[in-house]
């Protein structure tokens, strides 16, 4: 009898389990979001809040990953 | 006693489990060495696209790469050139939805990173580029 139950007591763990796991393949739209936004306002360099594009040359050093923490 | 013990094991593994599931909910890795080469290659195409999307000669399409809109603004001995900046940007951004999608363990997530990134690239367009919306071109 016990047996039985410490069998359910696992097999209900093992479900909830699979189903953190299955959670994690859903596509993270937010947080591609975000990310999609990061790497365009880099591209696009509208880090400064500006909308006009940056000076020609002058920019910032392609891909510079320390001057990302600051996001307006 | 020992029923407890085994639930105590269960509830490790479970808790072992749980960094597995976490990084879904947080930011997406977008800083592997190929993206942030990719990253750097489009920002300094960026200076030389920037006028073209303003002219209107290649705007932003719907399926998040870049287009030639109208060449005829553009003189005859530069098209060349505009066609190969935007084949260069659009194989950048292939490349870029590709890698984000493998940087985050989900190769197949890559028509979904694409998504994503066609309408935020459509949604900050600056005011007077061209964008594709529903298959038509629209000036913002």
């Amino acid at each position: 009898m016990a047996l039985d139950m410490r069998a359910g007591v696992g097999a209900a763990m093992l479900l909830a389990a699979a189903g953190c796991v299955t959670i994690n393949i859903y596509f993270p739209a937010a947080a591609a979001e975000k990310a999609a936004d990061r790497i365009i306002e880099e591209v696009w360099q509208l880090r400064e809040g500006q909308r006009a594009p940056a000076e020609p040359g002058a920019g910032t050093a392609p891909g510079a990953p320390a001057a990302e923490g600051a996001k307006p | 006693m020992r029923s407890f013990r085994w639930v105590g094991m269960v509830l490790m593994v479970l808790a072992a489990l749980l960094p597995i599931a976490a990084p879904a909910q947080g930011n997406l890795d977008i800083d592997s060495p190929a993206i942030t080469a990719l990253r750097a290659s489009m920002q300094q195409r960026h200076a030389q696209l920037a006028p073209l999307y303003a002219a209107g000669a290649v705007g932003l399409a719907g399926d998040g790469t870049v287009a030639i809109r109208d060449a005829s603004g553009v003189p005859l001995a530069q098209r060349a050139q505009v066609n190969g900046l935007v084949a260069a940007e659009n194989a950048d951004r292939v490349a870029l939805y590709r890698e984000i999608a493998r940087a985050n363990g989900h190769p197949e997530w890559e028509a979904d990173v694409r998504r994503t990134f066609a309408q935020r690239w459509i949604e900050r367009a600056q005011a007077g580029w061209w964008v594709q919306a529903g298959g038509n071109w629209v000036r913002k």
